[in-house]
């Protein structure tokens, strides 16, 4: 096994430290004096009104599907990229290509109106 | 065992664990944070089978796109605070069975093929199996139809999808 896979591993051990330092040290050094609006939830300084736990628009869902589409896309531009520097002109345009033909996809949805947020 | 076996450990546990958790929370919100970690999990067993191609992908599609996609669904379809009905249905006990039945005829038939004592060929050379892949996609002689057709087959996915989820 590559050693670099220790590092990201060691970054998956000290990535929930830090949140939970920042989350455990002011109940130790802070001072507590609650009152009802300060223990109100925070929301960018607007009062909160209505549930948190709201449906959500069923726009995020198409939003999440082309990003899926594009994400698989990734898999294969993934090793062409790694072995860029060592392929012909041909195969660079053959993803060159790639790209194009998705970018179809891209044209059709955006002139379509699917990423106008309504 | 070597370090390498209690790190396989580590992961089994811990995809196993969140596995188990996925099917029995009653929040379907949660269940899907527990299926993230599960596909983590998974991925953190490619690595150490030296598959990094597919733990990159693992990380990348299923736990970046895939997982987004479900929480977006759950999002949009359930009441996620007040989750109403039981999770398990009345023929869970033979779900189980045929479960375990299918495990136990999967261990007997490897054992009876020594497909655990095989050795596996070794790769040639490095670790530069993605680059590898990466010549290998786009060489005329090699798989450069199947990537180009690929691109087409997304295409007509992102296109029909976006069709079939759109207001009419």
């Amino acid at each position: 096994m590559d050693n670099n896979w220790l590092y990201i591993g060691l970054f998956f051990l000290v990535a929930p430290l830090i949140p939970a330092l920042a989350i455990l040290a002011p109940l130790f050094l802070a001072p507590k004096k609650p009152n009802k609006i300060k223990s109100q939830i925070y929301e960018c300084g607007i009062e909160t009104y209505g549930e948190t736990w709201i449906q959500f628009k069923v726009q995020y869902y198409i939003f999440a599907l082309i990003f899926l589409v594009f994400d698989i896309e990734t898999v294969f531009l993934y090793p062409w990229a790694v072995a860029y520097n060592s392929l012909p002109l041909f195969a660079v345009f053959e993803g060159v290509l790639f790209i194009i033909i998705l970018l179809a996809g891209l044209v059709y949805v955006w002139r379509k109106g699917d990423l106008e947020w309504v | 065992m070597t370090g390498m076996d209690s790190l396989f450990l580590i992961f089994a546990v811990i995809t196993l664990i969140s596995a188990f958790l996925v099917v029995t929370t009653k929040n379907l919100f949660h269940a899907a944070l527990w299926l993230i970690m599960t596909l983590f999990g998974v991925a953190a067993i490619y690595v150490l089978l030296n598959a990094f191609y597919l733990a990159v992908i693992q990380v990348i599609v299923y736990i970046g796109a895939i997982a987004i996609l479900m929480i977006f669904a759950i999002m949009l379809t359930q009441r996620v605070m007040n989750p109403s009905g039981r999770i398990f249905n009345k023929n869970w006990i033979i779900a189980a069975l045929l479960g375990a039945f299918m495990f136990i005829g999967l261990v007997i038939i490897s054992m009876q093929t020594g497909a655990s004592k095989t050795t596996l060929p070794q790769i040639s050379g490095q670790l530069d199996t993605v680059s590898e892949l990466g010549q290998a996609l786009v060489s005329p002689n090699a798989y450069v139809i199947p990537f180009e057709v690929a691109s087409v087959l997304l295409l007509a996915a992102l296109i029909g999808a976006i069709f079939v989820s759109r207001k009419r």
